[in-house]
């Protein structure tokens, strides 16, 4: 984790972790920047779960080719922002860098489902657990939402992940 | 179990990954996952973890990086499984 937890008086006498991350700090060390940074906000984080949220620009770029006269958000991009939320966000919790570096990572495995098409200028939920992160590899189940909360896609991707 | 079933069983759990399928062809204790059945890097952690499943061990760090062939592989699952 990359900030500190404190023992906290539980029921029954347990106690049991509060852990605070700093979501922002997580933000300022994706290794991505406009135009290929597809998350705007997390809305929670754990070691094992995040939950982001990402708008697809009205006006991006790409809407001018995808589709010719009938913009829709490729599919390549949906699974791109689910990676971005949903691997590499947890991932660079996981690592729990201590300092500013961002960690050198590869996507390695996709296998996604799509439900949904997502319009310009659309906001969506992905939602993400981790089935396991061994060896630097992490592997993460990964959905992404709608505003109404209906399924867009889902699947698992896979990254490797290290310090640098 | 004998040297010849680890290896057999080895060779059953690494198929799926494999994208250098003529480096099945004669598949012993000197194939290197990497270089002849080119697996890549994150296909062979799943490969550990199928190595785990099926023999009920725990690999850690020091033995992942250890295992370039099957023959690397064959030992340190004997290891694991002697609980050294």
């Amino acid at each position: 984790m990359l900030d500190y937890g404190i023992d906290h008086p539980g029921k029954w006498g347990r106690t049991f972790k509060i852990i605070f991350v700093n979501f922002q700090e997580i933000l300022s060390r994706l290794p991505y920047s406009e135009p290929f940074l597809f998350v705007d906000s997390i809305e929670y984080l754990d070691e094992n779960s995040v939950i982001g949220h990402y708008c697809f620009p009205e006006k991006a770029y790409y809407y001018k080719g995808h589709f010719k006269n009938k913009p829709i958000t490729p599919g390549v991009l949906l699974t791109e922002c689910m990676a971005q939320i949903g691997v590499v966000c947890l991932g660079i919790n996981l690592l729990g860098i201590k300092n500013d570096e961002t960690p050198a990572i590869a996507m390695t495995s996709t296998e996604i489902d799509f439900f949904l098409a997502v319009q310009p200028g659309e906001t969506v939920k992905v939602v993400s657990h981790k089935l396991y992160f061994r060896f630097n590899k992490l592997k993460c189940k990964v959905e992404m939402y709608n505003r109404d909360e209906n399924l867009i896609a889902r699947g698992n991707i896979s990254g490797m992940l290290k310090d640098n | 179990m004998t040297d010849k079933e680890i290896l057999q069983k080895l060779k059953k759990i690494v198929t799926p990954y494999v994208q250098n399928e003529e480096g099945l062809n004669d598949f012993d204790e000197t194939t290197d996952f990497l270089n002849d059945l080119k697996i890549n890097s994150a296909n062979l952690v799943d490969v550990i973890l199928d190595v785990e499943d099926e023999y009920k061990i725990e690999i850690d760090n020091d033995s992942m990086n250890g295992m370039l062939t099957a023959g690397d592989a064959r030992k340190i699952i004997q290891r694991k499984l002697r609980n050294e």
